[in-house]
């Protein structure tokens, strides 16, 4: 950084303002610090042998030869877990089935025993002076497999004789679970003038983030603790699962650090058997033990995300009004139900099923099914871009069947008053759904796009427009609300505003950046508040020996409910300092007013700059000590009331080339409403990054196994992840209603590119074909095989 | 990766009197086929012999006859030599399509036509130009050159030295790329000269780059997309994977093969 640049951060910087990144300094100079960079003294290497075959049992593991191999300090398999007592991985949110039975959660342990369920699968960890000494005597463990008959479709794993991955599971089926009202929702169907149904896949997703999972797993003899570093995105939940459920240590003598981390779109949410195994495997032989994923083992083992076959049906009255909408869903686990797997098919999916539209009754079913595949769990969006998928697919299906403009049916049947309880447990506390379509629509050029449909039609070319107008709930969660329906855990966020005797300031937060910005974000909140330079703040996070109990970041809450904890801390920083301010000035405490970073006796010039009571604060000369504590650190937990519901209307344009099958996306908009937003410039960030991902989602990307449970997409040779020439210039919007129930009036914005893309290119993919068959994603070649299909029905109809 | 050993020569005969005495040691070029190959454990030579010190490898020359270009030119290094682009642009379009620019730089013309995947982009060009390789000790006409699936005529231990391509009267390149890992999914290579039309395709068939005859046949009478768009490539001897089927593929091979026809009709 120059100079120049520099001085940009020594000012106060208010809310609302496109401050340039704090940490990006570090990132693009090559100074970031991520778990792999790390190396400890006396480390060793781990390498994991991973099942070749998508179900086996195993006969016997045969480690003799591979023990002697050159290197190898140690080499442990299920049988060590057991002999340690090591608990099994869990999954946190736990689900009842409508007959009130709990989820079947078969076992999962951190190193296959007597069996694997997917290619990928952990058999033995060796652990060796080199990473290569650790591959070569990999290679050298003998496993006697006997090959089961696998369960790799969703389609078909819940039939009767399907093979079964958990005995405690019959059918495959981990729970079945349904939420609304059925009489209700039956009830509305039998009065529908018109059903409009859809059938639909939602494609399964490789997380990809840049950085692939890593740890190091430390043990100190003297102390007798541990510390992990790892690929977190919540340090505290991961020490809380190790420690509570899998017990490598109790979580004071367990440290993790989760330092810099390249990304994690949810993937880094998830405690994992990698991390787990170095953790503990760290005690047994002695030396520290690290292990980073090589990118073929993200594509195997990361959690996977979405992959749901669903049938859905909307019951419209005759002024094409929805009455009732009814959802029937299976949702692939995997082989094993992930930390926090269970919760996204259900609570983050069903309750956003009422989209933007008054509906009246809902009634959703869930089925979730095991197979043969890596496990699934929360994808960036996690169970709301599938809501929203099938929300507006039917939608702009509902509008073409009725002859209505795709736009004004949508309008018709907005939500207009707020509070509005839906029927699927979600009460939106604000919103305007028609401010958001009526901007997107006049950027969009919605007027113009006949006459460019017809100019693309005299060369041959296909065009289409499509809408999303998405919801989604974040802010997650209130915790009792969470609790009451299944979490594990609190969903509150923590923060400690420590102030420096010299009026600098460290923010420990629970929240935990892996890309997000929220060294600047959080930093400008701080600035601004307390009319600091933004350069004088620090935000640590990261490490549970640092800071204090936090839940971490994911689902678009660390904005709505991390910054609120911040702000919580803030506000009992500023009454403190108030008091002391009116001490240093001999006046009362209620003539104190607090603005520009100066505390000055209303009415007078008479005033104290916040660096001067943060020194009297910790001389403590000038105030009773008897009345005040000395020093100025304040922590605070905040727990939210409500979700936050970031809403908007994203508007594709497509262009088909009916040669190619190749789609370009000529013109994207997309129109948020994020409430109060901090820093324009990350939030649109934010926003070019989900829609990459959904654009992604919608006509490239797509995990497929073969029938023997193969992972065919296993390298960027065959997963097509998207590139910058993959997707177009985006023109963004706001529009601004502010959230009710958080103090700084924000809603979030992480996710909803991702969670508002699909739907709106499949949409305008589905406008141009003239199909509603346009599976995702919709490469060239499906694209084409439409097509000519189409072709060949209008040569037989001639 | 296993380890192996490490040799640099300075001379071709040194390079080549390694390799004849062990037959598993590997030749390397820019490293970006054979080096993934090793970090993925799937081959275990003895030794790599690195030709990149090799004097008189690298370097495009115009001749009489169009252009030789040494087997160790990078595929960037094509892409915007004045040479090529003034003899045989077609050529240098190519070169300029294939990876990223961090391929580029290191990728060698040798090393793609001696790996001969079948979706690299060099060897359409090759066929259809009717070039002629040469190697430490003979010159291989195209139409021998390549025979299948990473098979070529070149025998155990024989150096690509160079290729020599001819001038021809028009050419073009049309790629539809692979939309994950941007190889050729069709790749056609049309080479026009007086006596024929050479139409090459990379990228789609089952057994590596073939010639389409019939294409040529029709386009040596009339050079126009509509002669083509009459035919109907047999999609039997085509790639079907993940990507595409065979008949998607033998659709894209018809429209590359009218679109390179169209930007030189
Ligand atoms: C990300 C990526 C994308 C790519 N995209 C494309 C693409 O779009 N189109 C495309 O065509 N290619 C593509 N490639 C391949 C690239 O063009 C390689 O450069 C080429 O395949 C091999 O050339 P190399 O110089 O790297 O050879 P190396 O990898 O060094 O060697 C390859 C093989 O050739 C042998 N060899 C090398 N030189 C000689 C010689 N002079 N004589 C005899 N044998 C020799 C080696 O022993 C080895 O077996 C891509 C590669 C990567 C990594």
């Amino acid at each position: 950084m120059t100079a120049t640049d520099a001085s940009a951060f020594s000012t106060v910087t208010p809310i609302g303002a496109a401050v340039r990144r704090k940490e990006d300094h570090r990132f693009l100079t090559g100074k970031g610090r991520y778990t792999d960079d790390f190396s400890r003294p006396g480390q060793t290497f781990a390498y994991f042998l991973r099942s070749p075959h998508a179900h086996a049992a195993i006969r016997s593991i045969d480690v003799s030869a591979a023990r002697a191999m050159p290197g190898v300090v140690d080499i442990l398999t299920g049988a060590d877990l057991a002999e340690d007592k090591i608990g099994d991985l869990i999954c946190g949110w736990m689900i009842h089935s409508k007959d009130g039975s709990p989820m079947k959660m078969g076992s999962h342990p951190a190193l296959a025993k007597g069996k694997v369920r997917y290619v990928g699968d952990h058999v033995a960890v060796v652990i060796a002076e080199s990473l290569h000494q650790a591959k070569d005597a990999a290679a050298a463990i003998a496993v006697d497999y006997e090959e089961l008959p696998v369960a790799a479709g969703l389609a078909t794993a819940q039939e009767a004789g399907a093979p079964q991955l958990h005995d405690i599971a019959p059918r495959n089926t981990a729970f079945e679970w349904e939420l609304g009202d059925r009489a209700a929702t039956e009830a509305a169907f039998a009065k529908a003038v018109r059903v409009v149904s859809l059938d639909l896949v939602n494609n399964r997703l490789a997380p990809n983030a840049m950085e692939p999972r890593a740890a190091i797993g430390e043990y100190d003899a003297g102390d007798e603790a541990y510390t992990l570093w790892t690929t977190t995105q919540n340090p505290h939940v991961a020490r809380l699962v190790l420690s509570a459920f899998v017990g490598i240590a109790p979580e004071h003598k367990l440290r993790v650090i989760a330092p810099d981390v390249g990304g994690g779109f949810g993937s880094k949410i998830f405690l994992y058997a990698e991390e787990t195994v170095c953790a503990w495997a760290s005690k047994r032989v002695g030396r520290p033990v690290k292990w980073t994923a090589e990118r073929s083992e993200s594509f195997l083992s990361d959690a996977h995300g979405r992959d749901h076959l669903t049938h859905a049906e909307l019951a419209l009255d005759a002024g094409g009004r929805i009455l009732g909408f009814r959802v029937h869903t299976r949702a692939n686990m995997g082989a094993y139900l992930s930390t926090f797997a269970s919760s996204i098919p259900t609570y983050l999916y069903g309750t956003l099923l009422s989209g933007q539209y008054d509906m009246p009754a809902i009634y959703c079913e869930v089925d979730a099914v095991y197979t043969n595949t890596a496990p699934v769990d929360a994808y960036r969006g996690a169970g709301r871009p599938e809501a929203t998928f099938l929300v507006e697919r039917i939608m702009e299906k509902a509008a073409r069947e009725l002859g209505e403009d795709p736009a004004e049916f949508r309008r018709k049947n907005f939500i207009t008053k707020f509070p509005h309880q839906t029927p699927v447990i979600l009460n939106y506390d604000t919103g305007d759904y028609a401010a958001s379509l009526d901007k997107a629509m006049q950027m969009a050029d919605i007027a113009g796009f006949p006459a460019r449909k017809a100019e693309a039609a005299r060369r041959g070319r296909l065009r289409g427009i499509g809408y999303s107008a998405y919801i989604e709930a974040c802010g997650l969660a209130p915790s009792s609300a969470v609790g009451s329906l299944g979490a594990g855990v609190g969903l509150w966020e923590s923060a400690e505003v420590r102030v420096n005797p010299t009026g600098n300031v460290e923010v420990l937060t629970g929240s935990h950046s892996h890309g997000q910005g929220h060294e600047t974000t959080f930093a400008q909140l701080v600035s601004a508040r307390l009319g600091i330079p933004i350069d004088q703040v620090t935000i640590v996070h990261g490490d549970t020996d640092k800071v204090q109990f936090g839940m971490g970041t994911y689902g678009s809450r660390s904005g709505a409910v991390g910054m609120s904890a911040i702000v919580k801390a803030l506000d009992k920083v500023e009454a403190k300092a108030r008091k002391i301010a009116a001490y240093l000035l001999e006046a009362s405490e209620g003539d104190i007013e607090f603005k520009d970073g100066k505390f000055t006796v209303a009415g007078t010039d008479r005033a104290v700059p916040f660096a001067e009571v943060a020194l009297g604060a910790y001389t403590a000369h000038k105030f009773p000590t008897s009345e005040i504590e000395p020093g100025l650190k304040e922590g605070a937990f905040y727990d939210p009331i409500n979700f936050t519901f970031p809403a908007g209307c994203h508007i594709c344009e497509v262009e088909v080339d009916p040669e190619t099958g190749v789609t370009d996306i000529v013109k994207f908009t997309a129109v948020d409403d994020f409430g109060v937003v901090i820093n324009p410039m990350i939030v649109e960030g934010q926003v070019h990054g989900g829609i990459a991902q959904g654009i992604g989602q919608a006509l490239l990307e797509g995990v497929t196994y073969d029938s023997d449970g193969q992972l065919v997409t296993g390298s960027y040779m065959d997963y097509t992840m998207p590139r910058a020439d993959d997707v177009p210039r985006f023109d963004v919007g706001l529009t601004e209603t502010r959230c009710t129930t958080n103090p700084l009036g924000i809603k979030g914005c992480g996710e909803a590119g991702a969670i508002a893309a699909p739907a709106a290119v499949i949409n305008a993919m589905t406008d141009a074909l003239g199909t509603e068959d346009v599976p995702m994603p919709a490469t060239p070649a499906t694209v084409w095989r439409i097509c000519e299909a189409q072709a060949a029905a209008r040569r037989a109809a001639e | 990766m296993y380890s192996f050993h490490y040799r640099r020569p300075t001379a071709l005969n040194e390079a080549l009197a390694v390799l004849h005495a062990d037959s598993e040691a590997k030749m390397l070029a820019g490293g970006q086929t054979l080096i993934p190959t090793l970090k993925q454990r799937l081959a275990q030579p003895t030794a790599l012999v690195d030709l990149s010190r090799i004097a008189g490898l690298s370097g495009i020359q115009k001749t009489a006859e169009g252009v030789t270009i040494g087997a160790m030119t990078h595929h960037a290094d094509v892409a915007r030599s004045p040479i090529v682009r003034e003899v045989i642009p077609a050529l240098a379009d190519l070169a300029g399509q294939i990876g990223d620019a961090a391929v580029r730089n290191r990728g060698t013309l040798g090393g793609s036509l001696a790996n001969n995947d079948p979706t690299a982009d060099y060897p359409a060009a090759v066929l259809a130009l009717n070039a002629v390789v040469s190697t430490d000790h003979r010159s291989i006409p195209a139409d021998a050159y390549f025979q299948g699936l990473f098979e070529t005529a070149l025998e155990e231990g024989e150096i690509i030295v160079a290729v020599e391509f001819p001038q021809v009267d028009k050419a073009a390149y049309a790629k539809f790329r692979n939309p994950a890992s941007r190889y050729a999914m069709a790749g056609v290579f049309v080479a026009k000269t007086a006596a024929e039309v050479r139409v090459a395709v990379t990228g789609a068939g089952q057994s590596g780059v073939f010639l389409w005859e019939e294409a040529g046949d029709v386009l040596a009478s009339d050079f126009s997309p509509a002669a083509v768009d009459k035919l109907a490539l047999d999609p039997s001897d085509l790639m079907s994977d993940l990507h595409g089927s065979a008949e998607y593929r033998a659709q894209l091979v018809k429209v590359m093969t009218k679109r390179a026809v169209a930007s030189i009709a």
